[in-house]
């Protein structure tokens, strides 16, 4: 079970879906506190989903308002740093520099992708927190090569 | 293999209370848990207008007196809505009641001129997001070492049982008024005579 933690991990992090951070995170788990990392994780969705919400109201509008766009980006790729989502986060700052060049179609086009990189990181770290309370403590940080 | 969770009190760390602002519950909930694994007593708190409540500042009597909530460190975000860090840094340093204690700034955002100017604002560090535990492990050893002095100053005070209690006879900050009233016996500071490095951690990725 172990084994397969870590290669899942491994895999998520080749595949570039998170970075450091993560590892960061479970660095900070311990007996006391086993499921911090997922407990974080949790949370970051619950709350961005209203960001994602923000963002999906304010880009239906005509014309696009690239400061608040920008404004909620700035959050959104904030927790998704905080929580070591590396693509998610590439994609916020895609968005951003769209938004700074004033192109809505490359916001608009950025934004679904972002939404599937968000999506798809979810289910994947919804796998690998249901293997990691099965397999256990786990060895202090099993650092991806 | 060292076990992460260690022990707090057999440490023998003195138990720093540090007061935690942002406005992103994901980072509030991640630096609650770095003080704590530091051995830090949190307060977190998701605005600078609610930091000022806690501290007493707002105009309004807080219910506790200021002896309870004695604050040994502010951990503020940059951007937040309504008020930002650094007015939150400004209204902090412009307390007599407040001004010594250290306030460091977080940001997503390497920017030189906002690193530069929260610094000279008096902030004691600027960290760049996502704050790492060595970080905190840095900032809490700087602070205990700053209240221990402190500590030492205050006792050597007393023993010279002069009622006026006059800073000036006291190695104290270049930078600071001297307060025409006797210093508070709760005043946090980490008051020290040689003169602080700036520090700001530049992101050296991304």
């Amino acid at each position: 079970m172990q084994r397969q933690l870590a290669n899942m991990k491994q895999s998520l992090f080749d595949q570039g879906y998170l970075d450091e951070q993560f590892i960061q995170l479970e660095e900070l788990q311990d007996d006391a506190n086993p499921n911090f990392v997922e407990e974080v994780v949790t949370l970051y969705y619950r709350d961005s989903a209203r960001l994602i919400q923000n963002l999906e109201q304010a880009l239906e509008k005509n014309p696009l308002d690239f400061g608040k766009l920008d404004s909620y980006m700035h959050q959104f790729k904030g927790s998704s740093s905080s929580i070591g989502a590396k693509r998610v986060k590439i994609e916020c700052t895609q968005f951003r520099e769209y938004c700074r060049t004033g192109n809505a179609e490359g916001c608009k086009k950025t934004f679904q992708q972002l939404k599937k990189e968000y999506a798809t990181l979810k289910k994947k770290l919804e796998v690998y927190f249901q293997v990691a309370r099965q397999a256990g403590p786990v060895e202090k940080a099993c650092r991806p090569k | 293999m060292e076990e992460m969770g260690s022990d707090c009190s057999s440490s023998g760390l003195q138990e720093l209370h540090v007061l935690a602002v942002d406005d992103s519950l994901v980072d509030r909930k991640v630096i609650e848990r770095l003080l704590k694994i530091s051995c830090c007593k949190v307060t977190a708190v998701e605005s600078g207008r609610r930091a000022l409540q806690y501290l007493g500042l707002d105009g309004e009597r807080s219910s506790v007196g200021f002896d309870e909530l004695k604050v040994n460190l502010i951990m503020t975000d940059y951007s937040m809505p309504g008020m930002t860090g650094y007015e939150l840094l400004k209204k902090i340093k412009g307390s007599s009641k407040l001004r010594e204690i250290p306030v460091v700034i977080m940001s997503s955002e390497n920017v030189l001129a906002r690193i530069d100017r929260c610094l000279e604002e008096g902030a004691e560090e600027f960290l760049v997001k996502p704050v790492k535990l060595s970080d905190v492990e840095r900032l809490r050893d700087f602070i205990l070492r700053g209240e221990e002095k402190n500590e030492r100053e205050f006792s050597r005070k007393r023993k010279t049982s002069d009622d006026s209690c006059t800073p000036a006879s006291s190695p104290s900050s270049s930078d600071s008024d001297l307060p025409s009233s006797p210093i508070s016996p709760i005043s946090v500071s980490t008051v020290s005579d040689e003169p602080r490095p700036k520090r700001a951690r530049l992101l050296d990725d991304n």
